[in-house]
């Protein structure tokens, strides 16, 4: 049980934002075609699946991005984790890959992303295509934050760009979630456990010292 | 081999067991290791903790990063096959559509039940526990004292091994000298727990969970617990010596396949098994108790899963350990010309009084835990070290609260293995506007992981008339047999009793310098969770000392049939803000020493 819930997008906003989507792309036809999200047909890995084994996204149901998907997904995914001097990109990482079968998946939880995301990664391709005549994953790193900045802030964003906020936010923590949970995102946010110790010493006397009872 | 097909069972037992979890596990292991012949039926498949826990697995190992699904309803690598909230084929129903209404029930179809996934949590009930009615007029009294369980509280606490200390609180009783197992230190954030919650008179002790925190003493253990029964001493201390102490990582929910926590399937049934007195059948799903005319058990007929045939299966004696609401399933669909309501039933009391732990959650964020140096806090992964038992009696007793009983709190801490959620919900902490990306989301990441901490409070609930099961007047399973309906209502007893587990809990976060990661709520009724949702649903076959109102007798052992016993959570006429578990398996032990001394003097 983790304190904080993971983010939802709520049942009204998730169908304003998909209104304010099919009137945007009714007028984008480069946009539309292929990117309204087909039925998952696939099955789910059952309720007794092998749980020593490793499972890589695309092990259990098919995969479903085509490559202009895939290709502004890995911008946008770098865009949110770029690689810094202690930890590498998102995409080096198989985050893409992740938001791909967490889109595909069978189950209702992640249908709502699965339209949410497809419908995103459409309007960011497009946004950019309008403003800068290229695909997102194309353009500069300035007019990808460009971008990123007009739909990054509930607060501060055009009226019409309530929908791109939302998916912002949920493509953010998508992201962070297939990233944080690997060996490398595990690491870089100071999680050291997981592995077999003699005793259990508790805290150590540096942490005593920052939380003030050494 | 004592795992056997529905073909080759003996054509009769000394005693046919009901279940396989810590209730079943518990009976099964007392009554062979005196010798009885024992026929256990589990309606899950069989289930080997050695071979099949996810050990050390991390979440993008796992698809979807391990989140729950319809499939695994807790996460991917939980210790629950073939099990949860809904099962396809194997519906229950609620009477009503109300969504404050509802009763939400876990199943486990697995050899070991929930004893494989449970949070090891093992508090004893107190003496007020055990006597409510008398405290506060309310509920019901068990006919039973403290002071009649507490040998078995000692022998199961030797047996599972549960860390724990003996601190002197009121109602929380300690253990006898050399039970209890090394408490592992606290986490930071329960440090700060018990370092502020003076401030606001909150007291924050060791947590008692059923982990080794060093391996057990199998050569003294044993005699103490089979006095002149050498054979039982000697499979004990061989079981014992297969089970590995903590070594601190992977999470207990997981199961564990070094044995170093306590799951039915690598502690209770390795010495049973051992002893050649017992017989375990899976895919065996229970559907009536067999009675002769003189209203005696005489066995069980169950559905074999696998050949989907029907067996029938016969013992001198009976013990349902199905958790509590399969065993009034079980019992309820035992009609008989004798028995037209159900077997049991004469007092019309089973399926009645449902109770689960009344539980509400909160979280804080603290400044103080951000930046930490990264540290190892894994421990006894997946629950606490420390926790708060009720404090309030006095101030109860006097009447100042406005409710009836008490709560505990449990914490789960920040820093463990991240998963979907690790680094999310940080945007409102940053004082910045809008939400973060690129190198600054990563600098928020590493500032906040593990800065929050989680406080679920769960209470006791005063037993009601509205809180039952029945049987479902049209509904069946895809076995054919009928399925339960339940009614649910909170009373205002616990509604108010939640309102003050968000106040307490805010002032705790409060006293550690914490934020409150949402509004605060003084409204119970919005915050309560689901009935049954805690998975500490006991009653339904309740304990009493009259015949009139209720099921079974002080030694677990149904009013009306002599040689039918109820081992599992049914036999509680009322919860306390203790964890079920543990009472379970002592009252299960008692009831199996009852039924072992009956069989002995050739009563059964």
């Amino acid at each position: 049980m983790n304190p904080i819930e993971p983010p939802r997008l709520d049942r009204r906003t998730a169908i304003k934002w998909m209104m304010t989507a099919a009137a945007s792309m009714a007028v984008m036809d480069h946009v539309s075609s292929g990117a309204a999200p087909a039925a998952i047909s696939a099955k789910g890995y059952g309720m007794d699946p092998d749980l020593l084994k490793g499972y890589n996204p695309g092990d259990v149901w098919p995969l479903t991005f085509n490559s202009k998907q895939k290709r502004v997904t890995v911008a946008l995914c770098d865009v949110m984790i770029p690689a810094d001097e202690k930890s590498p990109k998102a995409s080096d990482l198989g985050v893409p890959d992740f938001i791909d079968e967490w889109i595909s998946s069978p189950y209702p939880g992640q249908a709502g992303d699965r339209k949410i995301v497809t419908e995103g990664l459409a309007w960011i391709d497009a946004e950019s295509q309008k403003r800068f005549q290229r695909d997102f994953a194309d353009i500069k790193p300035e007019q990808q934050t460009a971008i990123c900045d007009a739909i990054c802030n509930p607060a501060a964003a055009k009226p019409e760009h309530k929908a791109a906020v939302a998916f912002f936010k949920r493509f953010r923590d998508l992201t962070a979630g297939g990233y944080y949970t690997t060996p490398q995102g595990m690491r870089d946010i100071g999680y050291v456990g997981n592995v077999a110790m003699a005793s259990f010493e508790g805290p150590t006397p540096e942490v005593l010292r920052h939380i003030g009872l050494a | 081999m004592p795992h056997i097909t529905s073909d080759k069972t003996k054509p009769t037992y000394d005693v046919i067991v009901v279940g396989s979890g810590a209730s079943g596990g518990q009976t099964a292991y007392t009554l062979t290791m005196e010798g009885a012949k024992v026929l256990m039926l589990e309606a899950g498949r069989n289930y080997d903790p050695v071979t099949e826990t996810a050990m050390f697995q991390i979440n993008s190992q796992a698809p979807l990063r391990g989140v729950a699904t319809p499939d695994k309803q807790r996460e991917f690598y939980d210790a629950s096959p073939n099990s949860g909230w809904t099962i396809p084929g194997e519906p229950y129903t609620n009477a009503t559509k109300d969504p404050q209404r509802q009763f939400r029930w876990w199943r486990s179809r697995q050899l070991g039940g929930r004893s494989n996934h449970w949070g090891r949590i093992a508090l004893r009930n107190g003496p007020y526990d055990f006597k409510p009615y008398s405290r506060d007029g309310l509920g019901f009294d068990w006919p039973i004292s403290y002071d009649d369980v507490a040998p078995y509280y000692d022998k199961v606490e030797m047996l599972i091994g549960v860390f724990g200390t003996n601190d002197g609180m009121e109602n929380s009783p300690d253990s006898s000298p050399g039970v209890l197992l090394p408490a592992p230190k606290f986490r930071a954030g329960e440090l700060l727990a018990r370092h502020h919650g003076k401030k606001v008179g909150i007291p924050v002790i060791s947590c008692r969970r059923a982990v080794l925190s060093v391996k057990q003493d199998a050569d003294r253990i044993p005699a103490k617990l089979h006095p002149g029964n050498a054979k039982a001493q000697r499979l004990l201390a061989e079981s014992m010596r297969l089970r590995a102490a903590c070594f601190w990582a992977t999470d207990c929910h997981r199961g564990c396949s070094i044995r170093a926590n306590y799951q039915s399937p690598t502690v209770h049934l390795p010495p049973a098994l051992a002893s050649g007195n017992l017989d375990i059948v899976t895919h065996a799903m229970a559907r009536e108790v067999t009675v002769n005319d003189q209203g005696k058990a005489t066995g069980v007929v169950y559905i074999d899963k696998i050949t989907k045939q029907e067996h029938r299966v016969s013992a001198r004696a009976v013990v349902l350990a199905a958790s509590s609401q399969e065993t009034v399933r079980l019992l309820l669909n035992s009609k008989s010309n004798r028995f037209p309501q159900g077997l049991a039933n004469s007092s019309g009391k089973v399926g009645k009084y449902i109770t689960d732990s009344v539980a509400s959650s909160f979280s804080g964020q603290f400044p103080v835990l951000e930046s930490l140096p990264a540290h190892n806090e894994d421990g006894a992964v997946g629950g606490p070290h420390a926790y708060i038992p009720w404090w309030l009696y006095g101030d109860q007793k006097a009447g100042k609260l406005g409710f009836p009983r008490g709560y505990h709190v449990e914490f789960s801490f920040g820093r463990k293995m991240p998963g979907m959620a690790a680094v999310t919900g940080f945007d409102s902490l940053t004082g910045r506007a809008g939400y973060a990306y690129g190198k600054q989301f990563k600098d928020d990441a590493r500032r906040f992981y593990g800065s929050t901490q989680g406080f679920t409070a769960q209470g006791a609930m005063v037993p009601n008339e509205d809180c039952y099961s029945e049987l479902d007047p049209t509904v069946k399973d895809q076995w054919g047999i009928p399925v339960l309906r339940y009614h649910w209502k909170w009373s205002e007893h616990e509604i108010k009793q939640v309102a003050h587990q968000q106040k307490m809990i805010a002032a705790l976060i409060e006293a550690m310098g914490g934020r409150y990661t949402r509004k605060t709520e003084t409204d119970g009724a919005k915050v309560i969770r689901d009935g049954g949702s805690v998975i500490h649903e006991v009653g339904g076959a309740i304990m009493g000392a009259d015949p009139r109102s209720s099921v079974t007798d002080k030694w677990s052992r149904t009013w009306d049939v002599k040689n039918l016993y109820v081992a599992d959570g049914g036999v509680f006429a009322n919860t306390a803000s203790k964890n079920p578990t543990l009472t379970i398996m002592a009252l299960a032990w008692r009831a199996a020493d009852h039924l072992l001394d009956e069989m002995k003097k050739g009563n059964i």
